[in-house]
């Protein structure tokens, strides 16, 4: 088992990205299947945008096993009112200015949803948001 | 294991002085050196030229076919790639270069490009097809196509599957020569390239058994004959307007002249190896979104920055231009259509438009399973970390991560790096003379021969 730590500040959508980019790199070199990259760096990335754009910052830890990679993503809040609203298509609290770059067409979460294997999110408002996702590397 | 890759760089020892630069600049950090000389990773090099343009004593050379090889052939076939008339001075005409390939010994001329309007609805077709995965990667260049290969395996889907002018124009000649009654073995297509990456791709092509060109000339040795026969005076005077070629097709090879070709597709060029490294890993990932067409060349300013053009890149491109917007002023003055004679061998073309499968081959995995992977790959951390990141290159490797991956794929040992060495000398765990044996391993007996400082240096050390 391998452990990678990341943080992540607020509103720093300069550096959205940086972490999946690195998590991809590690799983070229471990030689794991490329869909499973492409459906993890593709959830990883929107994690990091929506912990840029939504939260006070948060942390990443990546484990890699043998045969899955577990992703958590924790936030220092200020959490999500209503989770289902968030996982419904095409939802966003995003703000004008996130939007103005591109961001917050309310893809995110259920993005994140589609490219994981197991998925799994809990927000306490005032406290923060917890993220928990798995992709194993054989079907 | 066991596989060979072909490749058409190859380092001459006899020349190499074992400066490193080649090894400092290769975009998939193939090259090490060792006992003072560069040596090339096989699987790693995908012959893109960047070393070529650095070696300071021309120790690295391209490889080509004898020219005496066209004799091999009763009727002899060149296609030239339309940049070849941007290499010459302007007092010298596209006519008379063109004749020029002729009077050095050759039956027929086509530019490469003569091919590319037809090419170019070929890929509209291309990119109409839901189930071709989105950015299409043009396939022109085979240095990118090699580079996703090897480095960028997730991405081997968007490669375009279609071939390039160059087997279009090769096809067209041959059949329209097989129909006109000639045989088909008497019949050679000689592919005068302005890179090493083509020659590979068609000595040993990538998802195609055979190529249909028999054989590569270098353009600067083409250009050196064909400069001395303008000069000596071109004989005849064809009228080979037929053969012109519309402005689109002019810059086919300079940047953005295929994305030129579709206003209404999405599309970016990207034009240097670097340039293109950094943008396919935005696309890995996932960082970029909406773009429908890539066009991306390994050389600065597309094919005119091919290392084996004698002309300034730049000036090629302004000639070109030139040409381009002649040629169309004509074509609408006259009312003909370029390359008239190729649409007619359409269907045929079309049935042989595709490439077969594009296989990825990494380079970057460290062992095919993932546990063992993952045990060479927290070696590798632990060992990175350790050193110095000065990336000097003094271990023989272009940088301390690279380095800290080859000790763990047994191919380096920890002992190379000077800073490791002069901290087990200070611990006393090697001496100094198993440090010179191991600098003398890495850069030959010569460069580190107590005798070799000349006099004049005495005094100063």
């Amino acid at each position: 088992m391998m452990e990678f730590n990341f943080k992540i500040e607020s509103g720093d959508f300069t550096n959205a990205g940086s972490i999946s980019s690195s998590v991809k790199r590690a799983l070229k070199q471990l030689n794991v299947d490329g869909s499973v990259i492409k459906r993890t760096v593709v959830a990883l990335y929107e994690s990091e945008v929506n912990v840029v754009a939504h939260s006070h910052g948060g942390e990443v830890v990546v484990n890699i096993f043998d045969d899955c990679i577990k992703i958590n993503i924790t936030d220092s809040g200020p959490g999500i009112p209503d989770i289902e609203k968030a996982m419904t298509q095409g939802f966003s609290t995003a703000s004008p200015e996130v939007r103005e770059m591109g961001f917050g067409a309310g893809m995110g979460l259920p993005n994140i949803k589609n490219n994981t294997d197991d998925f799994d999110l809990k927000s306490e408002m005032g406290v923060g948001t917890v993220l928990k996702f798995v992709n194993y590397f054989k079907a | 294991m066991g596989t060979t890759y072909y490749h058409a760089l190859t380092f001459r020892d006899d020349i190499c002085i074992g400066c490193s630069h080649c090894m400092m600049v290769c975009p998939t950090e193939a090259i090490r050196v060792k006992d003072g000389k560069a040596q090339m990773m096989d699987d790693h090099c995908i012959d893109c030229g960047a070393c070529y343009k650095v070696c300071p004593v021309g120790a690295i050379v391209v490889e080509q076919d004898d020219f005496s090889c066209i004799e091999k052939f009763e009727h002899k076939v060149a296609l030239v790639p339309a940049l070849f008339t941007g290499q010459f001075p302007n007092n010298i005409t596209r006519d008379e270069i063109l004749q020029s390939i002729y009077d050095i010994g050759f039956d027929d001329v086509y530019e490469i490009e003569y091919s590319v309007d037809f090419l170019s609805e070929q890929y509209l077709e291309y990119f109409k097809d839901e189930d071709h995965e989105k950015p299409f990667i043009s396939t022109f260049c085979p240095a990118v196509i090699r580079l996703i290969q090897v480095k960028f395996p997730t991405l081997i889907h968007n490669l375009m599957r279609i071939k390039a002018p160059l087997d279009f124009t090769a096809m067209y000649a041959k059949k329209s020569l097989i129909d006109k009654g000639l045989d088909a073995d008497s019949i050679g297509v000689f592919y005068i390239s302005p890179c090493a990456a083509k020659f590979v791709a068609i000595k040993s092509p990538i998802g195609e058994e055979k190529s249909v060109i028999d054989g590569v000339l270098n353009m600067n040795f083409v250009f050196n004959k064909s400069f001395k026969a303008i000069k000596s005076g071109v004989s005849k005077d064809r009228d080979d307007f037929h053969k012109a070629l519309s402005k689109n097709a002019i810059n086919w090879s300079l940047t953005g002249g295929e994305t030129n070709n579709f206003p209404n597709v999405r599309s970016l060029a990207i034009d240097g190896i670097n340039n293109v490294v950094e943008f396919l890993e935005l696309l890995e990932d996932d960082e970029i979104e909406g773009v429908e067409f890539l066009e991306m060349r390994a050389c600065d300013e597309g094919c005119a920055g091919g290392i084996l053009c004698p002309g300034n890149r730049f000036l090629t491109v302004e000639k070109l231009k030139n040409r381009a917007d002649f040629c169309q002023k004509k074509i609408e003055n006259t009312g003909k259509t370029p390359a008239k004679k190729l649409r007619s061998y359409d269907d045929y073309l079309i049935q042989n438009a595709g490439v077969g499968k594009i296989n990825a081959r990494s380079i970057v995995k460290l062992a095919d399973e993932v546990a063992e992977a993952m045990s060479k790959m927290k070696r590798m951390f632990e060992i990175n970390g350790a050193l110095p990141q000065v990336d000097c290159g003094i271990c023989g490797a272009p940088s301390c991560q690279s380095f800290a991956e080859d000790i763990v794929r047994n191919k380096a040992d920890i002992v190379q790096c000077i800073f490791v060495q002069k901290i087990l000398e200070q611990n006393e765990k090697i001496d100094s003379k198993k440090s010179v044996e191991v600098m003398k391993s890495i850069w030959g007996d010569k460069k580190l021969d107590k005798n070799s400082l000349r006099e004049e240096l005495k005094d100063i050390i």
